[in-house]
């Protein structure tokens, strides 16, 4: 074992524990959520899963993005099996430790490389959509400046290291020919031999070189981007399948009860109810109604920010965005993310009881935005990964309406209206009837 | 319903109508639309009158879950104490509010929407429209409510109605689950929309008049207000009507 075993080594366990510690802030910080149930029905959430996630099944009601993508994550995902000997040959000094498996292995080789060159292609075709086409969804307010930078960054990363495989593929290859010692016989180079020719002239030394250098790019590179992942839009490929798990199975009309305020509905309701009983001993801080900051969302509201892709599906459908109003669902879920990340951050360096005076709602979205929303459950039906927006939208104004008494004047009215006629306009309850007699 | 109760007699199913359908002008000839219907095909129903009162949906969805609740439980306990077990809306708010919503507070009953209803009465043979009337060939492009399609996933109900029409079904772009919202839900009908650049019925109402359809149909009080404004809005009340499922059904078995 020589000392680039040992460095790699290092690489491997720092890069992983990093990652681990990473992952285990965002678990905290979902976690600050308040609890929702989502664990029953474990038969049709595994099935949903394997459909949503696995199978990307909302993907594809866009074709063209949809196929794209799904080439990316399936290349991504089975290149990456041999991320596993890459790790192996670098921890013993080996090289291509795999290549035992004889036919076979050249068969993977084979696939790798043709998957690397689709994967490769697909990223130019997704940066050209980015930056270039003019797509309204990757261009809407929200998509500058950093969400925009990490989007490019993401893919720039991806081809920069399907390049490197092929680089590295393609010295090997010569290597192999010069019965280099250390590089055995082993793989086929379906896409990679057209790289020679731009490699041949060197010699055993400078290739041997090239090898090593991309190589080591290409592991180093995927260390790095594991320690991305989670600063950015891309944590949903991890997050994608908890988060699918963890759908909402029940209709997409119905709304969350709030049982606290069944609780008071109910004692008002009852006449035998003691107007002047002691009220049930509070517990803890008295809870608010509906939700002004990230804590008073739910886990799931939480998780659902840390797995947006920021493909912007949701505002693409949302009719108040395609009539220009200021909402935009997606803009919803990246102000929860970075909220919750500067919740994160507050409880590091203050501790858990640190108010920063700021809030999701007010200093992130604003009242405009929410009043915009028709919940109409588009953005809900359109989002891969079954987030939904609405579900904030709906607590930040339960929190306007019930905390604040704050709502455009119209619906103030409209509620006076329901109150005292039962119905959102001033026509008397008694009336009801009028139609049965003008027929 | 009170008459009925103090007959001692007891509704196949109650008729939920609504407050669009109680008190709108355009949505009451909806109402009765759904009533003719309800009498031609023989149903034992009732309606509550007076004593019927807003579900709470439109407070529910403006934040208001106090209202929402109140309104919900005094239904509830009507709808209990005339032991209701099966309802028909006229409206997709009121049947995602009971049907989704109320056995949250207790109340649980088996409800439907009025498309549901009046595909059942066609299959069973209780109703029968013969050669599809006055539509015969006409072009009907439909509107999916979205508390009907996307909330609730009934999607197919209103369309096979339309097609006992032998009218020409066409789809407009964006439809069934991708179907674009009128822009009158999470109670924006009743107040004015926020700044934007265009309204939503008139987004809408394009999409539906660029397959230039004789017929807009709906099956929501809600979109037809809206439509029929967006209609009104490109001056082509002359080529395009809007009109809900139930007066579709009723004109063409000549109700
Ligand atoms: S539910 Fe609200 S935010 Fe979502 S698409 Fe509809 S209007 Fe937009
Ligand atoms: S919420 Fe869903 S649809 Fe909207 S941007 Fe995020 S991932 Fe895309």
């Amino acid at each position: 074992m020589g000392i680039s075993n040992i460095v790699f080594a290092v690489l491997l366990i720092g890069a992983a524990a990093l990652f681990g510690f990473q992952v285990s802030k965002i678990r905290r910080n979902i976690l600050l959520g308040k609890d929702v149930d989502r664990n029953d029905r474990s038969g049709e959430r595994w099935k949903l899963m394997a459909r949503v996630a696995l199978g990307q099944s909302k993907m594809v009601t866009r074709p063209v993005s949809g196929l794209l993508h799904i080439l990316v994550y399936a290349g991504f995902v089975i290149i990456n099996i041999e991320v596993l000997e890459i790790v192996i040959d670098g921890v013993f000094g080996t090289h291509r430790v795999l290549s035992f498996m004889g036919g076979f292995y050249s068969f993977l080789i084979g696939s790798f490389e043709i998957l690397a060159l689709l994967v490769l292609l697909a990223c130019v075709v997704f940066l050209i959509r980015r930056n270039i086409a003019h797509i309204a969804r990757f261009r809407s307010r929200e998509m500058t400046g950093w969400p925009k930078s990490d989007a490019n960054i993401i893919l720039i990363v991806e081809i920069l290291l399907m390049s490197a495989l092929l680089t590295m593929n393609a010295s090997d290859q010569l290597l192999q020919a010069m019965g280099s010692d250390h590089y055995v016989r082993a793989g086929a180079f379906p896409v990679s031999q057209f790289i020679t020719p731009l490699l041949a002239g060197m010699s055993e030394g400078q290739l041997i070189m090239v090898e090593r250098a991309t190589w080591w790019f290409h592991i180093v590179g995927i260390l790095l981007f594991l320690n991305y992942l989670p600063i950015s839009k891309h944590f949903h490929i991890l997050l994608a399948f908890p988060n699918v798990y963890y759908s909402n199975l029940k209709a997409k009309g119905e709304m969350t009860n709030m049982e606290k305020v069944t609780q008071e509905v109910k004692l008002m309701m009852d006449p035998n109810a003691d107007p002047y009983a002691a009220p049930a001993e509070p517990t803890g801080e008295p809870e608010r109604f509906g939700a002004k900051d990230v804590r008073d969302l739910t886990w799931k509201n939480l998780m659902d920010a840390y797995t947006c892709t920021e493909c912007g599906r949701c505002t693409s459908s949302c009719p108040a965005n395609i009539t220009g109003k200021l909402l935009s669902p997606r803009k919803i879920m990246m102000d929860t993310r970075d909220r919750l990340v500067e919740v994160g951050k507050n409880i590091d360096k203050h501790g858990a009881d640190y108010d920063d005076g700021k809030s999701l709602l007010g200093d992130y979205i604003t009242e405009e935005e929410l009043w915009a929303c028709t919940t109409c459950n588009a953005c809900v039906q359109e989002c891969p990964v079954n987030i939904s927006p609405l579900e904030i939208i709906v607590d930040l104004r339960r929190y306007l309406v019930m905390e604040e008494s704050k709502s455009p004047t119209e619906l103030t009215g409209m509620f006076n209206n329901v109150e005292n006629n039962g119905a959102p306009w001033a026509f008397p309850q008694a009336d009801r009837l009028k139609w049965a007699e003008e027929a | 319903m009170a008459e009925m109760m103090a007959a001692g007699d007891s509704p196949d199913v109650l008729f939920w109508v609504g407050c669009a359908g109680s008190f709108d002008d355009r949505a009451k000839k909806i109402t009765k639309a759904i009533v003719k219907i309800l009498n031609k095909a023989n149903v034992k129903f009732a309606v509550l009158g007076a004593e019927e009162g807003c579900t709470g949906d439109p407070a529910r969805r403006a934040g208001n879950e106090f209202l929402f609740q109140m309104q919900a439980m005094m239904n509830i306990q009507v709808l209990d104490a005339y032991e209701i077990k099966k309802i028909v809306t006229g409206c997709p708010h009121c049947f995602n509010t009971m049907k989704n919503e109320y056995p949250q507070l207790g109340g649980n009953y088996e409800v439907i929407h009025h498309s549901q209803l009046i595909q059942e009465l066609i299959d069973t043979g209780k109703l029968q429209i013969e050669g599809g009337g006055a539509f015969k060939g006409k072009k009907i492009t439909f509107h999916d409510p979205c508390y009907l399609g996307r909330a609730n996933d009934v999607y197919e109900a209103p369309r096979a109605l339309l097609e006992k029409l032998d009218a020409e079904l066409v789809e407009m772009k964006r439809c069934r689950a991708k179907g674009l919202c009128c822009g009158a839900g999470g109670a924006q009908m009743f107040k004015e929309a926020e700044k934007g650049n265009k309204e939503v019925n008139i987004e809408r109402t394009e999409e539906a008049l660029e397959v230039k359809p004789a017929i807009i149909a709906t099956g929501c009080p809600f979109c037809n207000t809206m439509m029929t404004d967006g209609v009104k809005n490109f001056n082509k009340e002359e080529e395009t009507s809007v009109l809900d499922i139930a007066e579709l059904i009723s004109q063409a078995a000549d109700l």
